[in-house]
């Protein structure tokens, strides 16, 4: 299968930079997934599960949240806000942050602070659903 | 002469004790330095494929127009955001970012308004009455990705509301140990260099799910990314223009502890010698 330059940054450092078959993420929406030779593209991303096919066909997953993914020429970058292998999730704190947001959400809160904890909530789903 | 040898040896105690913080200063710098050195190698792969991105986009053609691509017609108002640091003492750092940006205001000649980030900087807005958007962010080494993050939502929102016209990052880019640049940085509306986008591209670029959808979620992210950049850059650049400014303090006190110990040594040498006479003189007679 052909392949395309695929490289994934945040600001912590790079995650991957190789040759890869696919890459599968969800945007704000919904899911897409780049094969090589895509046209020009670019989207924002959500915050969801993504699935990396290396050259040698093995398939990576990731928590990815927030950030852009575009296409040139044949070259893929996917600058993420927060990319977190599956391997390297702690679920248990992943666990943990869930309660705390589900607790603050409990209590009545104003518009900001509610979409603060929406937010968190969701980005601790998202980190135990590809943990487990 | 009695007395002039205990002054120099009161200057000389005060001298090394200075020398002793200077050092001080000097190692802490130089600590922090590989720290900070090892975040701009950690983000400069983010920081490089952002800006190439968003430099191609502004680049290519485009059957849309967007407020954060297009230059406005009539600037009314400039954004500045100054990263200068928390504390004095490392040479000119601070004041260099300074007189950039006070040349760039003058250059312009664009009324304009900053959001200092820093002490030093927030320090400077306030003396020169320079209209302060928000002074959040005093604290240089405390801010994090995250009030990037929320720096940056502030911005192009106010941007869009059309609270000013443009924005610019003034920093100090770290070259190397010994050089820092200070440089302001257009970040609103994205602008693009040559070099940046030097292939031209044919093509029209697909935005899913609509262009206005996908820059009002990205642009936010490019801001913070710029930010957070420069923020890296710029703490660098404080923490070796400290390390030099102190190792060259460190210098001058040797130099001066040197050349009062001669003095000391030669006061010294001639109260014996006069001491020696006087016994002479006295036993002669």
């Amino acid at each position: 299968m052909s392949v395309f330059h695929l490289k994934i940054v945040t600001a912590d450092g790079e995650f991957f930079d190789g040759e890869a078959e696919r890459v599968l993420v969800r945007t704000i929406d919904g899911d897409v997934c780049i094969l090589a030779k895509h046209i020009p593209y670019l989207t924002a991303l959500g915050m969801g599960e993504c699935r990396v096919t290396g050259s040698d066909g093995e398939t990576r997953r990731a928590a990815c949240m927030g950030g852009m993914l575009s296409v040139m020429d044949n070259d893929v970058n996917l600058i993420a806000t927060t990319f977190e292998w599956a391997e390297d999730i702690d679920v248990s704190r992943a666990e943990r942050a869930r309660q705390r947001a589900e607790a603050l959400l409990q209590r009545h809160l104003h518009e900001r602070d509610l979409e603060l904890a929406q937010a968190k909530l969701k980005r601790a789903l998202t980190r135990i659903q590809v943990g487990k | 002469m009695g007395a002039s040898m205990k002054e120099i040896k009161l200057r000389i105690k005060s001298v090394q004790s200075t020398r002793q913080i200077t050092k001080a200063m000097e190692l802490v710098a130089s600590s922090k330095i590989r720290r900070a050195r090892e975040r701009i190698e950690r983000t400069e792969p983010y920081f490089n494929a952002l800006y190439d991105t968003m430099s191609r986009i502004a680049y290519g053609k485009r059957d849309f127009s967007s407020p954060f691509i297009e230059p406005r017609e009539q600037i009314k108002k400039v954004c500045y955001v100054i990263i200068a640091g928390d504390r004095g003492l490392a040479g000119g750092y601070n004041s260099n970012i300074m007189k950039l940006v006070e040349s760039h205001i003058k250059e312009h000649g664009h009324p304009a308004c900053a959001v200092p980030v820093g002490k030093k900087a927030a320090e400077y807005c306030q003396r020169t009455g320079m209209e302060i958007l928000t002074d959040q962010y005093k604290l240089v080494e405390s801010v994090a990705i995250g009030d990037c993050m929320e720096a940056s939502y502030f911005l192009t929102n106010e941007f869009r509301k059309g609270a000013f016209d443009a924005l610019y990052i003034v920093y100090t880019n770290f070259v190397s140990m010994l050089t820092q640049r200070p440089c302001a940085m257009q970040v609103l509306p994205v602008t693009y260099t040559k070099e940046a986008a030097k292939d031209d591209l044919t093509d029209m670029v697909l935005y899913e799910p609509s262009p206005e959808a996908v820059f009002d979620a990205v642009v936010p992210e490019y801001v913070s990314g710029i930010f957070y950049g420069a923020l890296c850059q710029s703490y660098a650049s404080e923490q070796a223009a400290r390390r030099a400014a102190m190792d060259s303090a460190s210098k001058n006190a040797d130099d001066m502890i040197e050349d009062l110990s001669l003095k000391y040594n030669r006061a010294r040498q001639g109260a014996i010698t006069q001491e020696i006479t006087e016994i002479v003189a006295g036993a002669e007679h």
